[in-house]
């Protein structure tokens, strides 16, 4: 068995736990021997406050975790002018060139005035790592996750041919930039889309979705996260919502069973809200993968959690 | 036994006790000299629902008020007048105008901001060179500082309108979902540093001044610059400096006299957040930022706090569901499971709230409870601001 895609992308509009989920996708994939790398490109240091472990200092790729079943993940804190100084390093040797760039603010200009060229620069580093060899085995990393940009820039963000097709009609840049398109449209690269069942989330993953086609970088799953599953069918529920129900929970009072009634009320109404919120998801046509709402908060073993319902709901191998 | 009793006899629920002052939204907008208002906060708390109750309320108690929105949901933008993004400001219909307020609405657009500075300070030829260049459109539509530029720099016209015209004498600004506390004060500096840059100087031969001592180092500068992204960006990147030139000390200006407008004591930062760990974290950044800079804040808004008029606790709840398991009682244990998921939430929010109040326990701050429905419309702002404005 081996993973399907080595390269997963996970994006999400903000608050919806695009960062929890890519965490949690890193410990689902990282089975038993297995290295899997988790990047996060924005500066929000999201990935080592998850773990609980100290910062990801730049261009360092440290384990941050053991999963349960034996694997291992890495993380990386992907910075553009560490991956520009490391691009010219790799590149052209250029590694004393590449510090007095930066003095002279050359690096900040480039990775600034050219977002595009930002953006080739964080994916490039993911592409490095995703095709990275070592010594007794195909790749140094079996899969590897990257926590991307956010679902209002991620077809941008992910479209880096033409992001740097008005800038570099040639050269290495461009080059680096057409190897990095190749791997993205490659049938072992996926994009996730997380949401929640609100209105502005899904609204953004059907953008997101309808700028994404047109890259050809191939969609997986959309992962509705912090869902509160419900035993009551959308009968049940509208009497709910609509406040005609009445409960009668021994031993509170009339006035106690009133109020639990009309906060029920309201709680329902979310759930049929949320339901047709699910129903716009599954007309997109992707797999749609649930996530459980965990009250106690997130911490590694709530990511593992997490894992473990990713592990059951998608189809991460391949024999 | 009595309702009384029986409330009596539960357990004491977490509930938010604070000492910390309270953010007065009435007393703002009620006064005459506070004449901008921004709201700041990380993405996806409320700061443009915030933003418009806030403006709403103040136009219905008389001010005359314009909103200026970065990215508004598609239906309150259409409630508001807004769905078209052109950069105008709209008068808002429906309001209530017998105290003679009124409100305006506007969507920031990002790039046609920046063309607009480049066609104001620019000969119509130069214009043209700089729209058309390549550097340029990616510049204005892209670079991650730009929205947060463009927000200062409309502001900073529409106050200059207000001034000269008495057209608004309050402007509420949305600002846009920064990456981290930093990007909203520091990109009109970092931008007009790049522009401005030594860089960028190097780039136009011939160097002038003491610059040109560096020449040397420069050919050897200029030369990896072309052997790694080729002779052609250079060209480009040449032409777009020589066409901005001529903008440079404007931009850099315009951002000093924005930076000086945040910090007079006409204009007051609300930090919006809700009520979790990573919310209240950003805010706390805005919090420390805002302050380290003199900048003048009035307080926190924590948005979408959830409340239950029902005291009972989640484990007495559970422990009610337990007893009617296996009954027909379907509806009251998932009533019962609910509420004891409300509680323990509540219960978390509550402990967030109190941590962030014992850390920086001068902030003043207001909360406005979790509506059960999104805010699309006029009412639901109505009652947003309600909410804001109302101590409990």
């Amino acid at each position: 068995m081996t993973p399907r895609h080595t390269w997963h992308i996970v994006s999400g509009k903000g608050g919806t736990g695009k960062t929890t989920i890519a965490c949690a996708l890193a410990c689902a994939l990282a089975t038993s021997g297995r290295r899997v790398l988790v990047c996060e490109v924005e500066g929000r240091q999201g990935i080592s406050q998850l773990f609980d472990v100290p910062p990801l200092a730049g261009a360092e790729e440290r384990r941050i975790s053991r999963t349960p079943a034996g694997g291992a993940v890495y993380g990386l804190a992907i910075d553009a002018e560490d991956a520009l100084i490391e691009y010219l390093d790799t590149f052209y040797h250029l590694s004393i060139a590449g510090k007095a760039l930066d003095r002279f603010g050359a690096v900040d200009f480039a990775t600034s005035i050219a977002p595009g060229l930002r953006d080739v620069l964080l994916t490039g580093k993911v592409y490095e790592a995703v095709r990275r060899k070592i010594k007794n085995r195909p790749n140094a990393y079996d899969a590897v996750v990257l926590d991307a940009s956010p679902t209002g820039r991620i077809a941008q963000f992910l479209n880096v041919n033409a992001a740097v097709a008005g800038l570099a009609k040639a050269g290495p840049i461009r080059n680096q930039a057409d190897s990095i398109m190749r791997l993205l449209r490659s049938t072992t690269t996926t994009v996730h889309l997380v949401t929640l069942l609100e209105e502005m989330p899904v609204t953004e993953t059907e953008e997101a979705i309808a700028a994404l086609r047109p890259t050809q970088i191939r969609l997986g799953s959309l992962i509705e996260n912090m869902v509160t599953p419900t035993p009551l069918d959308r009968d049940q529920l509208e009497k709910a919502a609509a406040g005609s129900v009445i409960l009668k929970v021994p031993r509170l009072t009339i006035k106690q069973n009133q109020a639990l009634a009309s906060e029920f009320a309201i709680e329902a109404a979310r759930t049929l809200q949320e339901q047709q919120r699910l129903d716009r998801l599954a007309a997109l046509g992707l797999p749609l993968v649930e996530i459980a709402f965990d009250h106690g908060g997130i911490d590694e073993g709530a990511i593992f959690a997490i894992a473990e319902q990713l592990i059951d709901q998608m189809s991460l191998e391949t024999a | 036994m009595t309702d009384e009793d029986q409330a009596r006899a539960l357990p004491e629920l977490p509930r938010a006790h604070f000492s910390v002052p309270f953010l007065d939204i009435d007393k703002i907008i009620g006064d005459r000299e506070t004449k901008i208002i921004i709201c700041c906060g990380s993405g996806g708390v409320g700061k443009t629902t915030t933003s418009a109750a806030i403006a709403l309320r103040a136009a219905e108690v008389g001010r005359k008020v314009v909103v200026l929105t970065i990215d508004p949901a598609r239906r309150l933008a259409q409630s508001l007048g807004v769905g078209v993004l052109d950069n105008t400001p709209r008068p808002v219909p429906m309001i209530d105008t017998t105290a003679g307020g009124s409100l305006d609405a506007m969507m920031l657009d990002m790039k046609g901001t920046f063309d607009d500075v480049v066609i104001a300070h620019s000969t119509p030829e130069k214009a043209e060179a700089i729209l058309q260049n390549q550097f340029y459109v990616a510049l204005s539509s892209e670079f991650s500082g730009t929205q947060e530029y463009m927000a200062m720099e409309k502001l900073g016209q529409l106050h200059s309108e207000a001034e000269a015209h008495g057209t608004w004498d309050l402007i509420v600004v949305d600002t846009p979902p920064a990456r981290s506390a930093l990007d909203f004060l520091d990109a009109p500096e970092h931008l007009s540093s790049l522009l401005d840059g030594r860089f960028l100087r190097l780039l136009l031969p011939p160097a002038r001044g003491p610059l040109r001592l560096m020449s040397a180092g420069f050919s050897m500068m200029s030369a990896v610059i072309t052997k790694i992204l080729g002779a052609q960006i250079i060209n480009d990147v040449k032409t777009f400096v020589r066409a901005f030139e001529a903008l440079f000390g404007g931009f850099r200006q315009r951002a000093t006299a924005t930076f000086q407008l945040l910090s007079s004591r006409h204009s007051t930062f609300m930090v919006v957040a809700t009520p979790q760990h990573d919310a209240l974290r950003e805010a706390a950044y805005f919090v420390d930022r805002l302050t380290e800079e003199g900048m003048p804040i009035s307080g926190m808004v924590i948005n979408r706090v959830h409340t239950s008029a029902l005291a009972l606790s989640p484990e007495r709840a559970l422990a009610l569901a337990e007893d009617l398991a296996g009954t027909s009682a379907a509806l009251e244990i998932e009533a019962l499971r609910r509420h004891a998921n409300l509680m323990r939430l509540i219960a978390g929010e509550t402990r967030q709230i109190e941590r962030f109040a014992s850390a920086r326990p001068t902030v003043a701050q207001t909360q406005v409870q979790a509506l059960p429905t999104d805010v699309t419309d006029f009412s639901a702002l109505r009652r947003v601001g309600s909410l804001l404005a109302d101590k409990d």
